[in-house]
């Protein structure tokens, strides 16, 4: 009844319930510059696809960058000391909130370009198979990045040379404010697979099991080196596209808001699912707890932490140091 | 082998071969382009898993961008963009992800990537096959560029490009490519990255040059030097870095200084040289600095019309005679 992937999952989902709700608060007060774009609403689609992968698979992501990471099982502390744009963030203060990136748990970085991350982790799956390991590689991206190129160019070269890729759909309706009903022949992203001869699924992405299940098929799929899987999670962003983002006249309705926000809730569906499954209310309470701690211990290690030195932006750009003329 | 031994080969072999030898040394070298299998200097890989040499659908951008994941999980891969111009479709990846990844993720990869391009100008082959694109991607922070001028600079940047650990651009002439040389054969002979190489010296003025135009300035210092005018001859070999110090070192020789390059005059290769002379040669200089290079026009197909567009050894040397 009781097992770790469940109480692993809905702990990861917390954390990212938990971290994007604090990143909100953050920019309120002002202490977040620039723009952060939150997952709330998506957590299922994300961690039941990273709960899939082993932690040397890799994973790229989008310029909704905070869920991934943490999905994926990345520390706190770094992430969010990142967002605040601090020395001891994740990538030095040099990303920020767009492009949150932790080698440590398999993610090889997230792109603020739509659909940049797509053919980065198509080439993670080939240069897992030339160097013969049993590693795969899941790239997130909304539907609007579906329309992108890119996606099309990376799906058909992973097709044709059997990478061990996951193309996974957050398809959350809507490319920023534009709706994907407006931007897709069809509406099913899943069945654009046909056209390279590959499989196709959809899955409710906000039922971690759903996912879990569909990406472990596709996961198992490609390390038997029979090549690449498209996912399409049916999900939904529960705040703007972009936070504090406030777009006159509306572009969905309040009704199907409040369907997805009360209805289809993935962290209280989640909860529901796993009382039903013999977890006490205590047991869920203390993964609860657990969650809330962390994110204040994320928060509290990022707002005391120390922003970069100015005569930082001149390090790192070559492996080797070069003379930067200013 | 021995590092004194050399073989007679053209600029396109030197290239082949600098491949070649980069792909047995190392497993994690890759390449990955169209038709590469076929040609391009791709053929004729002996004993190489061909797992490792992929001829990729014209998906330039798709793969470019594969090149660069491969590239930050343990890869070296080489993409072949063939014409110059097909690197415009592969810059988001080139700009956005290989330029960017190591500094923007604050130093958890490296991308060791080499993207080839080479420039077909000259040739009859119009404005979308005509482009000399260095100058833009000299404008990107993070990238390394080169620009080999001889066979033998085509093997050692090719291989320098393929052992770095930066993204590197190698901007073939096309021109060059039936260019002979002897050639090193030796295996780890390298041209290191960001220096310049004085190929003739000179006290009367400096002529700067980027890639094939070397030729047509060695040319326009032969005519001078029978008119008396010595010159110092300066091939960059790489243009991201710039060697600052042997352009500046060479004007403190001559006092004058005309640039040849073959990109457009805007914002051009010559632009910036000219600027760093400008700001920290310019208590050197007794003229002038003076631009030969490609006016901003785009390529015509006619010969008539294409050819006085480049620089040419006449056009150099007129340029170095009025300053004298």
């Amino acid at each position: 009844m009781i097992n770790d992937i469940d109480s692993e999952a809905y702990l990861r989902m917390l954390r990212i319930r938990g971290f994007e709700e604090a990143v909100t608060r953050l920019i309120t007060e002002g202490e977040v510059a620039g723009a952060a774009h939150s997952s709330v609403g998506q957590e299922a689609a994300i961690v039941g696809a990273c709960m899939a992968l082993r932690n040397d698979d890799y994973m790229s992501g989008t310029h909704r960058s905070h869920g991934h990471p943490i999905g994926k099982g990345a520390h706190l502390n770094a992430l969010m000391a990142e967002i605040l744009g601090k020395v001891t963030g994740v990538c030095k203060g040099r990303g920020g909130s767009m492009h949150l990136t932790d080698k440590s748990i398999g993610s090889i970085g997230e792109s603020a370009i739509v659909g940049g991350g797509i053919p980065l982790a198509t080439g993670a799956a080939l240069s897992a198979q030339v160097r013969k390991t049993d590693q795969v590689a899941l790239t997130f991206f909304g539907d609007g990045a579906s329309n992108e190129g890119v996606f099309h160019e990376s799906i058909n070269m992973a097709a044709i040379w059997k990478l061990p890729v996951i193309f996974f759909c957050e398809n959350n309706h809507y490319a920023a404010v534009t709706p994907a009903r407006d931007t897709h022949g069809q509406p099913d992203i899943a069945r654009r697979a046909d056209g390279y001869g590959i499989p196709g699924v959809i899955v409710d992405g906000q039922d971690f099991d759903a996912v879990f299940k569909a990406t472990q098929d596709a996961v198992a799929r490609a390390r038997a080196g029979e090549g690449p899987s498209l996912i399409e999670a049916k999900t939904y962003r529960f705040d703007e596209h972009c936070v504090g983002l406030f777009i006159k006249g509306g572009y969905r309705t309040q009704e199907e808001m409040d369907y997805y926000m009360t209805e289809r809730d993935p962290v209280k569906l989640m909860r529901a699912t796993l009382l039903a499954r013999g977890y006490s209310d205590g047991d869920l309470s203390a993964i609860e707890t657990r969650a809330i701690a962390e994110v204040d211990e994320a928060v509290t290690f990022a707002k005391s932490s120390p922003y970069p030195e100015p005569e930082e932006a001149f390090e790192l750009v070559h492996a080797d140091p070069i003379a930067i003329r200013r | 082998m021995t590092e004194a031994l050399t073989k007679r080969m053209t600029y396109l072999d030197a290239l082949g071969l600098a491949q070649r030898e980069e792909l047995e040394r190392d497993p994690s070298t890759i390449m990955i382009g169209e038709d590469i299998t076929l040609y391009a200097a791709g053929g004729a890989y002996g004993d190489i898993d061909m797992s490792r040499v992929r001829s990729a659908p014209i998906a330039e951008c798709g793969f470019a961008g594969m090149a660069v994941g491969a590239a930050i999980t343990g890869l070296r891969p080489i993409v072949d963009l063939t014409i110059a111009n097909f690197v415009y479709l592969a810059a988001d990846p080139i700009i956005n992800q290989a330029a960017r990844l190591r500094y923007m993720t604050g130093g958890q990869f490296n991308v060791p990537v080499t993207f080839r391009a080479s420039m077909w100008h000259n040739q009859a082959n119009a404005a979308q096959h005509s482009d000399r694109p260095y100058p833009m991607f000299m404008n990107v922070p993070g990238l390394k560029v080169v620009c080999p001028a001889t066979p033998s600079d085509a093997k050692g940047l090719l291989k320098a490009a393929i052992r770095d650990n930066d993204p590197v651009l190698v901007f073939e002439d096309n021109d060059l490519w039936g260019m002979r040389e002897e050639v090193p054969l030796d295996t780890d002979f390298v041209v290191p990255i960001g220096k310049a190489k004085t190929h003739r010296e000179g006290s009367d003025v400096t002529i700067i040059t980027v890639s094939g135009v070397l030729r047509h300035a060695l040319k326009a210092a032969d005519a001078l030097a029978k008119d008396g005018i010595n010159v110092d001859v300066v091939d960059l070999r790489t243009l991201l870095p710039l060697d600052n110090e042997a352009i500046l070192n060479s004007l403190g020789k001559t006092g004058r200084i005309v640039i040849a390059d073959a990109a457009h005059r805007t914002c051009g290769a010559a632009a910036e040289i000219a600027a760093i002379v400008a700001e920290d040669g310019f208590d050197l200089l007794k003229k002038p600095v003076r631009r030969v290079v490609t006016p901003d026009v785009p390529i015509p197909f006619a010969q008539t019309m294409e050819k006085q567009l480049y620089p040419s050894p006449e056009s150099i040397a007129n340029a170095a005679r009025s300053l004298m």
